[in-house]
């Protein structure tokens, strides 16, 4: 299949490796990726800022680009959900990474070997507004050799939510330091999630604290193999 | 409401430093969370009430001017009294009117939100009337001079030994301890008496049936039927929102409310009475139908839903934010998500331009609102009403949308980012960076852009 790629903002800027991995695994399925490098931002930041029109004005610029792509990935629920919301023609087009895999094309075995104990955070978007139920869990339970490991508030946030990390810093802090004692009650090396955002922000408290657990997005585990 | 209140990210400051504060919040609002997602796990057919509740409420907003006028005509023709307030002073006037009649100098409430929102203690008390408090926790509050932190559970903020203190200093003395028997015993006795000697009452209501005049109060303690049996006079103030077509509606609602709120299948005490009856109860009974902003939230299409509110308190038991950072942070009587929505509807954007932003968006509210208001999408429109209404749109924002309007700004501003940042970089993170992005560096580390941008990586693959 034919597969244009949404890379985010964020991801082409701080974590390139994520788009890397998202492109490496789907073609070691067989899949061909294209990249429309016309794209920059879905505009939600401004969207979720108070600036409507500028969001609207990017929602048009990434409708204009991705026009005649019939399937679009991004890795990461949270812009997914805003476009599908937003523009609602693109459901059954746009997919966050873990669901077009899943759901899409019917794979949860993408061959990938991580020997690591792993602690999945389901991030807010990815529970509520995309919506992509399980699918992370199915790809995570089929890599070789991953122990997962549950943390004990699941469902909560991690305190990101864009500008609300800087306008509201203190808050978004409290949030996260209780977030990065249940990752280190599970005792995880490893905590992962299908949005870039939310990792930036539980991975900088766990720098910050000194922690041993390293962050990486699911496309990353995804995209390591035995070999 | 404080139209002054401190912005939310100084008062949250300040609110996060208390440590009993977090503890007990975090303790009680578990515990609620607990108790809620197991009655409502019970029932096959929530999501089929939620709806129920969502569309009766809609309807009544899109006819309210319809639904008033009947539930006017039918408190008058079971012998009670209608009265209009467009504003908080109108109905507190009510109030004090009536006592005034009666020559009544002191009066007992049931716990009313929006007695709360209207400052209706003070307005009395500025006209020689005293109002007494007789849910347990409005009583702990009113006697330890504090207010609210939360819509259901007000003195969520509080445990047994502040209680205890705030007792022994009022109502009782020294030889009380903080067993919760005892303290229960404490407000009975003080209570009683109070209840016994009031000639006046004055409550809020949870529902106003338009087609009979009912009206529904739903409570735990029993001290609200007290209120509104035992006085001869009783006044009630009913937001005007808070009305349902039929008799047959309270049983989506009587589901609904409990289960959301006190985690309950079914509530202690549901109190419904229909204008005066002369065999028993109040034989002088009162409505203010209120308005205070609520036709402002009306004309908001967006925003309207917020009107859809039962006051159930499952949003603010939900919310990473208000679960830190408890409910006096918000400045408002309304807090937790429904009050970062609500308060800037009723009073206007402008009064409370930082409670929109209060929210990381995370839709917990959203998933157990029991009447269904999507508040992330409405905090969304608000947001963009204060960025309106502040008139001066950030810099930061108009540049970041100009740079990804096009994508050689875009790969131009991700290289000149990257040689910005080399002299904050140490062992390969940001640890500190300038005003307002410090806000992040205090507490957090940042990765640095990357040095291989993902565009140019894949140019460079070809
Ligand atoms: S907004 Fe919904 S969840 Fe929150 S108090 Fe109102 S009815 Fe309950």
């Amino acid at each position: 299949m034919r597969v244009a790629l949404f890379i985010t903002c964020i991801s082409d800027s701080l974590t390139p490796e994520v788009g890397r991995s998202t492109v490496e695994v789907l073609e070691r399925l067989g899949h061909e990726v294209v990249f429309p490098p016309e794209q920059t931002c879905c505009g939600q930041m401004h969207l979720n800022s108070g600036y409507r029109e500028e969001a609207d004005r990017l929602g048009e610029r990434f409708m204009r680009i991705f026009d005649g792509f019939d399937t679009i990935v991004a890795p990461s629920s949270s812009c997914v959900g805003t476009m599908r919301e937003l523009h609602p023609e693109l459901h059954g087009r746009l997919f966050e990474f873990s669901e077009l895999l899943v759901t899409r094309l019917g794979v949860t075995d993408v061959g990938a070997s991580f020997p690591h104990r792993v602690a999945y955070h389901a991030t807010c978007h990815s529970l509520r507004l995309t919506a992509i139920g399980d699918a992370p869990l199915r790809l995570l339970d089929a890599v070789a050799g991953l122990e997962r490991v549950e943390l004990s508030e699941e469902r909560e946030c991690c305190g990101f939510g864009g500008t609300f990390a800087i306008e509201n810093a203190d808050t978004s802090t409290a949030m996260v330091i209780d977030k990065c004692a249940e990752i280190a009650a599970s005792g995880a090396g490893v905590v992962t999630a299908v949005d870039s955002s939310c990792l930036m922000q539980i991975g900088g408290r766990l720098s910050r604290e000194g922690a041993a657990v390293r962050t990486m997005h699911l496309a990353e585990i995804l995209n390591q193999t035995a070999a | 409401m404080s139209a002054t209140a401190r912005p939310f990210p100084e008062a949250a400051h300040d609110a996060l430093r208390d440590a009993q504060l977090r503890s007990n919040l975090f303790v009680a609002t578990q515990t609620i969370r607990d108790k809620r997602n197991q009655v409502v796990g019970e029932l096959s057919d929530w999501e089929e009430l939620r709806e129920a509740g969502r569309a009766i409420k809609a309807d009544v907003l899109a006819n309210l001017d319809r639904y008033l006028l009947q539930f006017e005509q039918a408190v008058a023709d079971a012998g009670g009294q209608v009265h209009w307030a467009a504003d908080a002073g109108e109905a507190n006037q009510v109030v004090l009117d009536v006592a005034r009649a009666h020559g009544v100098t002191e009066l007992v409430k049931v716990k009313s939100l929006t007695t709360d929102e209207i400052g209706l203690n003070a307005a009395l008390e500025a006209g020689g009337v005293s109002a007494i408090e007789t849910d347990l926790a409005e009583l702990i509050l009113q006697l330890g001079g504090d207010w609210s932190s939360h819509i259901l559970v007000p003195a969520i903020h509080r445990n047994r030994t502040e209680i205890r203190d705030i007792f022994r200093a009022t109502i009782a003395d020294d030889a009380l301890s903080d067993d919760p028997g005892e303290l229960a015993e404490a407000s009975r006795t003080y209570l009683r008496e109070r209840f016994l000697t009031a000639r006046m009452a004055v409550s809020g209501a949870n529902f106003g049936v338009a087609e009979t005049g009912t009206v529904c109060v739903v409570e735990s303690e029993g001290n609200g039927r007290m209120c509104t049996t035992l006085p001869p006079v009783l006044v009630t103030i009913l937001g005007i929102e808070k009305l349902i077509p039929s008799f047959a509606d309270l049983e989506v609602f009587l589901q609904l409310l409990p289960r959301s709120s006190t985690g309950e299948r079914m509530n202690p005490y549901t109190s419904l009475w229909t204008g005066v009856n002369a065999a028993d109860g109040p034989q002088e009974f009162h409505v203010v139908l209120l308005d205070a902003g609520r036709t402002n939230a009306l004309a908001d299409t967006v925003g309207r839903q917020a009107l859809h509110c039962i006051r159930c308190s499952a949003c603010l038991n939900v919310c990473p934010v208000y679960s830190r950072t408890g409910g006096q942070a918000y400045g408002s009587i309304y807090p937790g998500p429904i009050g970062a929505i609500l308060t800037p509807l009723l009073y206007g954007v402008e009064h409370a331009p930082t409670l929109p932003f209060a929210s990381s968006l995370c839709g917990a509210c959203y998933e157990v609102c029991p009447v269904k208001i999507d508040i992330p999408s409405v905090l969304l429109h608000l947001r963009a009403k204060a960025v309106e209404s502040a008139g001066k749109p950030s810099l930061t924002m108009a540049a970041a949308g100009w740079l990804f309007g096009g994508r050689r700004r875009f790969a131009a501003a991700q290289r000149l980012g990257r040689l910005a940042q080399r002299p904050l970089i140490r062992a390969g993170k940001i640890r500190r960076l300038p005003p307002p992005l410090d806000a992040w560096t205090r507490t957090r580390d940042l990765r640095p852009l990357a040095g291989e941008s993902f565009r140019e990586w894949w140019e460079r693959r070809g």
